[in-house]
């Protein structure tokens, strides 16, 4: 019974203070819009949606392992990077690097003394800048039930060859296939010819450095 | 140990791929008669399904001018954007594809490209990025390396640009700037030494807009070196390349 009691007085005081600070809120607002009371006050702010964003991946990363010729040092395995950006579905820039070692040239074995570079001379190191256009886009079966996007490229750019102690400015030609077997990966099978000219032997000529190597990459 | 450390790393990268695929995409419904889907992103690959009329997609992602969409059977293919131009939202607004245009190049802030030209008969390859202060006026980093016959350079310069038309398609800018320069005679070279000079330059150029993000950009530049020895030399360099902005 007490309880009760007790619950009553609560809520009454209650009611009373929630009356009280409504007719005062009553009070101002009437003030304000010059007597007439709102009947609803709006008091909602405007939902925001924001769509979500579609995922572009135009760039693609990766790394590729081959052999280079250097013309008249031998041929040797090359590693390297690249990263590209695909403009259209033709249309892509690609930059690269890569590296490799080369050997003794025949005169040098032949002779037996003469070394015409240092080892560290002896290193040659690429990169380069290049357009490539997308060839022959299409489907490749491998067996009966599985198909692979390709697509062949042809590509060529400019660059820079660090070779026997000089940076070489270097044109770059070539060929590739593109296989997808997923949207995110590709395999890559690359030809190209680093074209430039090399005084080191006594007379100045077009070396021609061919490298055919194989890659992966990842678009992002 | 190193490979199975590679291994694992990959693994958690596809299963954070994953995770990502299961997030939710922005959905279209097709307004077109039909849309056709590739099994890839190009003209060349074949269409394997096609979605009607009505029908809500999913835009799973997208590369170049192609959407990865997935219709409401499961099918997943590549859709040119041509034919989601006329797709309306869930809600029955027209959906606004996300692109590049020429406003966009007009409100450019950020620029970064590759150029290839002759710098005073040697062959030269720069790189550059700008930033836009006003519509008319941007300062642009350039290091640039020129190999020739008989030296190589290595140039680095910081210079002013005034765009005169930033808004229009095609506009000649002018600029100004300076920085240093770097020459080693070639090594077949002997006595020679190395040297470090401060340049000054002056020049005009044309930029172009093309399609998307994409810019080409071709340029005359007048280079004064400041040498140690008596006379100052002058360098004429001409190039063009490509540039983005973004």
């Amino acid at each position: 019974m007490e309880s009760r009691l007790l619950v009553l007085l609560l809520a009454s005081v209650a009611i009373a203070t929630l009356s009280g600070c409504a007719g005062r809120r009553g009070l101002e607002t009437a003030a304000a819009d010059g007597g007439q009371p709102p009947v609803i006050e709006p008091d909602i702010d405007r939902r925001e949606i924001e769509p979500p964003k579609i995922d572009t991946e135009n760039f693609e990363v990766g790394i590729f392992a081959g052999q280079l010729s250097v013309e008249d040092f031998g041929v040797n395995t090359v590693t390297g990077a690249r990263f590209a950006y695909h403009i259209t579905e033709g249309f892509f820039v690609e930059a690269a690097g890569g590296k490799t070692d080369t050997e003794l040239t025949s005169f040098e074995r032949l002779s037996g003394a003469a070394q015409l570079l240092t080892d560290a001379e002896r290193e040659y190191s690429y990169y380069n800048v290049s357009l490539g256009y997308n060839i022959l886009p299409g489907e490749s079966f491998i067996g009966r039930n599985r198909a692979l996007n390709t697509s062949m490229y042809v590509i060529g750019g400019v660059g820079k060859t660090k070779f026997a102690g000089d940076d070489r400015f270097t044109v770059n030609l070539g060929l590739g296939v593109r296989l997808m077997p997923f949207d995110w990966l590709a395999v890559h099978a690359d030809v190209r010819d680093h074209v430039f000219d090399i005084d080191l032997l006594g007379r100045e000529k077009r070396a021609h450095n061919l490298e055919a190597h194989v890659g992966v990459t990842f678009f992002f | 140990m190193r490979r199975l450390l590679i291994v694992v790393a990959l693994c958690q990268l596809c299963v954070a791929a994953g995770a990502a695929a299961a997030e939710r995409h922005r959905e279209v419904v097709i307004e077109e008669p039909f849309i056709e889907l590739h099994t890839g992103p190009g003209r060349g690959y074949p269409v394997f399904h096609v979605a009607e009329r009505g029908e809500r997609i999913a835009l799973l992602k997208r590369r170049t001018d192609w959407f990865k969409v997935r219709v409401p059977r499961g099918e997943e293919g590549w859709v040119h954007r041509e034919q989601l131009a006329a797709t309306l939202t869930p809600e029955g607004a027209p959906f606004e594809l996300p692109g590049f245009t020429l406003d966009d190049y007009a409100d450019r802030r950020w620029e970064a490209g590759a150029l290839y030209g002759d710098f005073g008969g040697a062959d030269v390859i720069s790189m550059y990025g700008a930033f836009a202060f006003t519509p008319n006026l941007s300062l642009e980093l350039w290091v640039s390396q020129a190999i020739g016959r008989f030296s190589d350079s290595e140039l680095a310069t910081i210079n002013v640009v005034h765009t005169l038309y930033p808004d229009r398609r095609v506009s000649p800018y002018f600029t100004l700037g300076g920085g240093s320069i770097h020459t080693e005679p070639k090594a077949t070279l002997v006595a020679t030494v190395d040297r470090t000079d401060n340049l000054a330059h002056a020049g005009a150029g044309v930029r172009t807009y093309l399609t998307r993000r994409f810019v080409f950009r071709a340029e005359y530049k007048t280079y004064v070196v400041f040498t140690t020895r008596d006379d100052n030399e002058e360098i004429r360099e001409w190039k063009a390349g490509f540039s983005f902005f973004f």
